[in-house]
């Protein structure tokens, strides 16, 4: 196997010192390899430090003991390369769409530098990007102008627009409707498919983590480790059509007996 | 359209209701003009005396101004700092509070020692009545951000100037200018509280020396043009507040 592009070993994480001398940890002996452009998903309790293994990735957070690399490097401070979209759009209510897409480029490097000289095309690309998830025509809208839907597309194309190597999502679907839901997971699996960047999904929703995912993991509650690991060789492309067979709902079922184990040991 | 034309002649129908009324009974009853003048009588010594109001309204007006002009800055400067800063907000906060339960009319006097009686005093009653209102609203929305975002933000790389600057300040704008429609108004009492002991000129000034003089209408017309001033400045910030933070009114304009 070639050098994984993350590479967690051994990650304990301690929210602060008195946490640590307690031996207190939010997420525990973490270990993970993924390949570069793997489509990966966690799930596992609210509260099982889902939100702590997204700071970590990230670079937001140090771990208390062991190390974590991505692409080769270790991670010391915030990575420039990741994307992050929330359960909450968290939109800027005063910018249109078009310019809250835009607002990554007025902050990160290289874009920073040349975002008044090449604004032009920078706006051409968030165009684009928001045709792509069925947003154009809708570039000057404010946000509370949108649906919920739309602006958790919308959100999401702000966490691609400088074409991060890593996209984080925290629960990005958790707070819309079944159809919207469906519909942008085939959103997101069409801009994966196209532009092969890796992706970490945390969620609470089985059905998508085995729709979307190449490898889902399922985490413990409190301390937060890694209990199952497992591939999903489901044939690529999916479509919706797939989550109704029974090779689908099988996986599910799996992933779901993993979930409803974990329960008497955290009551324990 | 029809109730939207009622809601907007309303006070001034009000207005005209309670000038009548107030009238009636000042001619019904015989009240004495050296005790409550009737709205008759202020207009005819406001017509007497317009050039002396005007003289004074002006004074008052631009002192407001200069004291209103320094609150900003120093109201705006305050509240970065304290919205953006943990430490600041814990060491400033609570002394600003105990700083705004003061009356401001009991620096005058203090004031007057430092700069004797004139623009010194007035200036900086306004300003210290006024201040307040503008830093704890530039903190507050500085300070309500929410951590997702700022998660999104430092991820890229962001340093805390450019979160304030992108996010910080704009998100604290609906605040700011709703705090300078109240500011304003309160300036305007500085200024007149302070006139009334330590100005020579002014509307404070004026009222105090009609008063003493048993001009009661004239002391009534400047009440009025104090009054008036402090209307039209709240009015004004009030529209360029609906022009530059529509996004945070979007329920009332929208529907």
């Amino acid at each position: 196997m070639t050098t994984p592009f993350v590479d967690f070993q051994n990650v304990w994480l301690a929210y602060n010192e008195g946490l640590l001398a307690q031996q207190h940890f939010a997420v525990e002996d973490i270990n993970l390899q993924v390949a570069r452009g793997e489509f990966i998903a966690i799930v596992g309790p609210s509260g099982c430090g889902k939100s702590t293994f997204m700071k970590l990735t990230t670079g937001l957070r140090k771990p208390s003991k062991g190390t974590i690399r991505i692409d080769g490097k270790v991670v010391d401070g915030p990575l420039k390369i990741s994307g992050m979209a929330f359960q909450a759009p968290s939109l800027l209510p005063w910018r249109t769409t078009l310019d809250n897409v835009l607002l990554p480029l007025e902050i990160v490097e290289p874009y920073r530098s040349q975002f008044k000289a090449q604004r032009k095309k920078y706006e051409e690309r968030a165009r684009h990007l928001l045709q792509r998830v069925g947003l154009a025509g809708y570039e000057d809208q404010y946000p509370w102008q949108l649906s919920g839907g739309m602006q958790q597309r919308a959100s999401i194309c702000r966490a691609l627009i400088h074409e991060p190597q890593m996209l984080l999502l925290d629960e990005p679907f958790g707070a819309l409707d079944a159809f919207t839901r469906e519909e942008l997971w085939c959103i997101l699996r069409d801009l994966w498919t196209e532009q092969r960047f890796n992706v970490i999904l945390v969620t609470h929703d089985l059905r998508e983590s085995v729709f979307l995912a190449d490898t889902v993991y399922v985490m413990s509650a409190r301390p937060g480790r890694f209990v199952v690991r497992r591939e999903i060789d489901l044939p690529r492309p999916r479509d919706l059509e797939l989550t109704y067979t029974p090779a689908f709902t099988d996986i599910v079922h799996e992933l779901r007996s993993h979930i409803g184990a974990l329960r008497p040991t955290i009551s324990a | 359209m029809k109730q939207k034309t009622v809601e907007t002649w309303a006070p001034w129908l009000l207005l005209l209701l309670t000038v009548a009324l107030w009238q009636i009974l000042c001619s019904a009853l015989d009240v004495s003009e050296f005790v409550f003048p009737s709205p008759s009588r202020i207009a005819t010594q406001f017509w007497e005396f317009r050039d002396t109001i005007a003289a004074h309204a002006w004074r008052t007006y631009w002192v407001t101004m200069a004291g209103f002009a320094l609150a900003i800055v120093t109201g705006v400067l305050l509240g970065f700092l304290i919205g953006s800063s943990r430490i600041a907000y814990a060491a400033l906060y609570p002394l600003m509070t105990a700083f705004n339960a003061l009356p401001k009319a009991a620096f005058v006097p203090i004031l007057v020692v430092w700069f004797g009686i004139g623009i010194g005093p007035a200036i900086l009653t306004a300003f210290l009545i006024s201040f307040f209102p503008i830093m704890v609203n530039i903190a507050t929305g500085l300070a309500t951000l929410e951590p997702e975002l700022e998660d999104v933000l430092r991820v890229l790389g962001a340093r805390r100037l450019d979160v304030l600057i992108k996010v910080g300040l704009p998100r604290s704008m609906p605040y700011f200018y709703g705090s300078l429609k109240v500011a304003i108004t309160l300036a305007f009492v500085g200024t007149t509280v302070s006139e009334m002991s330590a100005a020579n000129e002014g509307i404070g000034y004026l009222l105090v020396s009609a008063g003493s003089a048993m001009q009661m209408g004239l002391a009534f017309a400047g009440l009025l043009v104090v009054g008036a001033m402090a209307m039209v400045m709240y009015e004004l910030f009030s529209a360029v507040e609906r022009r530059t933070t529509q996004w945070a009114h979007r329920g009332s304009n929208q529907h």
